[in-house]
């Protein structure tokens, strides 16, 4: 990451701006920084990055850290964006709502940043979104929550770099009835992200001929769930379980016990071992599960160049760990957002000639009138379609089956398979 | 000068200072201060009951998120526009304050801190458990459109601003005349002597039941101003660390004193936002800090200057 430039306060700026002149009317020149706003497109683009740094995403955040760095150094090395340097100004939002909209006050007040990027959990985009509205920041997340595109947020919040929980979720159906089983039991966290997940597979599943037989929600506080299993009906061809947190491994430990060799298919999301190693102990009882990856921890043997280059670009091993560090496993079914979403940023800011906050409006059409986006080192998880109406963007989802501790892609989704109805028209927005 | 005339000087110079800077503040603090404003009503909640009645709650994120949730909610699912749904989040937080001190107060020392902590677990639970009203943790936004109260947009920075004063303003004046009122100093006696408060003849517990009632409704009144002014409803605001920070913004500016909220509020939030530019591990400086300041200034900054300066501070 770039060090982080102070803005000149506006006392200091008047004050030096006053020696300035006086100078200047003695005969010399403005200082050094005052000639360097007065040429302001020689000025690095600001892009303020709202990191979680501490708090429950510190996981998440320090990938998303990583991943971003490396995306800028890329895009600085090729000559930045309209001919100028990118420079990061990370602020830390503890994984809170309250302190994310201070953040994104400060970014578009304080630190003058011409855009805000980066959130990832929900509940801070949320508590950011209307703040970054109201101060026309452009707002660029990186959270796969379905709040963009369902009409909660504003035109000023974008999600061009990951796709969205729903439709991540009812690309999984399809396979799920066809290949595991029709009749599923869900085990989800009783808050919005499990309740996400079983409102929308419900239905996914329902439109395939499946059934959701049993929904087994489980309170986060829990830290153990042993209580739990025995309501899974024996009639249950599939467990889909999308547990989250520091107690999912004891979930899954625990699972092996109930079940013992005589299992039901299983499928999950891997949001819920991000950032773990598939070695861990107890985790041998998902050998022969499946799971959802938005980006494959593991490299294939049909491995693109691009993701071989974002790979060595962020320092990821083929396990999906960082390369100085075995046992730091990366985030990685996530993180490639934030650098497809720096480079549709690049991209949008290439096609509206931006060059400063005055344009930030004519940034947000230009990626509004965003289409496709091929596979491409811009994009190495795969080909995208950008909805310019509901601010999200739609990809190939992937599904994979653990064998031997390690995770190999048995499925991959159209784009096809993501789609739903649009839920809102943000251009029909002011800017 | 008499000690009236001082507290008048003291009390309505800060609010002439605060309406004042308004006008000269760049864009970034004069959004923080409106915030630092909300915040500080909600320390000034806590102060009564805390400060001034010597009762130690760690679960007052229960009154902010009852009027948080009572405005959101109305206005989410009623319809309601930004007074009535103001109105709604006061009633939510006098109720709620009205039933947990009924059965809260019958426990004293850290029974009464337990219960306390259980009753907002217990809330923050209630806000994830209904989770198709209030989306969980997730939490709602309430748009733009809903937040224009009698034509004003309270979405507009100097609109938002005076808010945050008016509902400051209210919260200081109510709180310097409760302490000065009579029913004040029945409160700061069962503070210093519970017992000889009922030997001379007070229901201590109507007294105490009524404070919670106070500091429940301004503590909600403050929530529900944040949802309104911020456009954000969420969990989070009913979650343990929201118990936590008025008990340290008020520890920090001085227990006791109606100036204490708002200076420790306005020293911690900028201890934070400061350190955070220098190190990303400002949460140390932001603890040294206050283990210094625990060391030598135990009555907080405003508890200080009363020993220091002017012992009749209110």
């Amino acid at each position: 990451m770039t060090k982080i430039i102070k803005a000149p306060t506006r006392r200091s700026a008047l004050k030096t701006l006053a020696l300035g002149g006086g100078a200047a009317a003695a005969g010399a020149s403005l200082p050094l920084w005052a000639r360097y706003a007065q040429a302001q497109t020689s000025e690095p683009i600001r892009i303020g990055f709202q990191v979680h740094r501490t708090g429950i995403g510190a996981a998440y955040g320090r990938w998303y850290d990583r991943t971003t760095t490396a995306a800028v150094k890329r895009i600085n090395d090729a000559g930045g964006i309209n001919g100028r340097m990118v420079e990061v100004i990370a602020e830390d939002d503890g994984t809170d709502p309250k302190r994310g909209a201070e953040v994104v006050e400060k970014f578009a007040t304080q630190h003058n940043c011409d855009i805000g990027f980066g959130t990832l959990f929900s509940h801070v985009v949320i508590g950011s979104a209307p703040r970054a509205g109201e101060l026309k920041l452009p707002y660029f997340v990186v959270s796969e929550g379905h709040h963009v595109a369902s009409g909660m947020l504003n035109r000023y919040t974008l999600q061009p770099g990951i796709t969205d929980v729903k439709s991540q979720v009812i690309a999984m159906a399809p396979f799920v009835s066809e290949n595991l089983g029709k009749k599923i039991t869900m085990i989800y966290p009783d808050f919005a992200f499990g309740h996400d997940h079983r409102d929308y597979f419900s239905e996914a599943i329902a439109a395939q001929g499946g059934e959701v037989v049993a929904q087994i929600a489980i309170p986060p506080t829990e830290t153990s769930f042993t209580k739990y299993f025995p309501k899974i009906p024996r009639e249950t061809e599939v467990v889909y379980h999308v547990m989250v947190g520091p107690a999912v491994l004891t979930f899954v430990k625990e699972l092996g016990e109930f079940f013992g060799p005589s299992r039901p298919e299983m499928f999950g999301f891997i949001d819920s071992l991000e950032a773990v190693d598939m070695g861990s102990a107890g985790l041998e009882f998902l050998d022969g599960t499946y799971f959802w990856e938005g980006n494959p921890r593991y490299a294939q043997a049909d491995q693109t160049s691009h993701d071989k280059m974002y790979r060595e670009a962020v320092g990821v091993d083929e396990n999906g760990a960082s390369v100085s560090d075995p046992r730091d496993v990366s985030t990685y079914a996530h993180m490639f957002g934030c650098w497809e979403t720096l480079n549709v940023v690049k991209a949008g800011m290439e096609a509206s000639g931006y060059q400063g906050p005055a344009d930030r409006a004519a940034l947000i059409e230009a990626v509004e009138a965003m289409g496709d986006m091929p596979l491409s080192d811009d994009h190495p998880q795969g080909a995208k379609r950008f909805n310019g109406k509901t601010h999200q963007v739609f990809g190939h989802q992937y599904i994979s089956k653990v064998e031997d501790g390690r995770m190999n892609v048995v499925h991959t989704t159209s784009i096809e398979d993501t789609l739903y109805p649009d839920e809102v028209d943000y251009t029909a927005q002011s800017l | 000068m008499s000690d009236t005339a001082k507290t008048a000087f003291l009390h309505g110079g800060l609010l002439a200072l605060l309406f004042a800077l308004q006008f000269v503040l760049p864009a970034y603090h004069h959004g923080n201060l409106a915030r630092i404003m909300v915040l500080a009503s909600f320390a000034i909640g806590f102060n009564v009951m805390f400060g001034y009645t010597g009762l130690l709650s760690l679960g007052h994120a229960l009154f902010f998120a009852a009027g948080m949730y009572g405005m959101g909610l109305s206005v989410q699912i009623l319809g309601f526009s930004p007074a009535p749904a103001l109105i709604a989040g006061l009633i939510a937080g006098l109720v709620v304050a009205a039933l947990v001190g009924a059965l809260a107060l019958r426990t004293v020392g850290v029974a009464f801190m337990i219960v306390t902590l259980m009753f907002a677990q217990a809330g923050y639970l209630t806000v994830l458990y209904f989770g198709s009203y209030t989306r969980g943790d997730e939490g709602f936004v309430i748009q733009q459109a809903q937040r224009m109260l009698w034509g004003i947009d309270l979405s507009d920075p100097a609109n938002r601003y005076f808010a945050a004063f008016a509902l400051f303003a209210v919260c200081l004046l109510t709180t310097l005349a409760l302490v000065r009122s009579p029913f004040g100093k029945v409160l700061i006696a069962i503070r210093e002597n519970e017992d000889r408060a009922r030997m001379l003849g007070y229901d201590v517990f109507k007294y105490k039941l009524a404070a919670v009632i106070v500091s429940g409704t301004i503590s909600a009144a403050a929530g529900a101003a944040y949802g309104l002014l911020f456009g954000y409803v969420g969990a989070t605001f009913a979650s343990v660390q929201y118990s936590i920070f008025p008990l340290l913004w008020v520890l920090l500016g001085g227990a006791g004193t109606v100036l204490g909220p708002f200076i420790g509020t306005l020293f911690m939030f900028y201890l934070i936002d400061l350190s955070s530019g220098i190190t990303t591990a400002y949460m140390l400086i932001a603890g040294v800090v206050l283990v210094l300041l625990t060391l030598f200034a135990p009555q907080g900054l405003a508890g200080e200057l009363r020993k220091r300066v002017w012992r009749g501070l209110p």
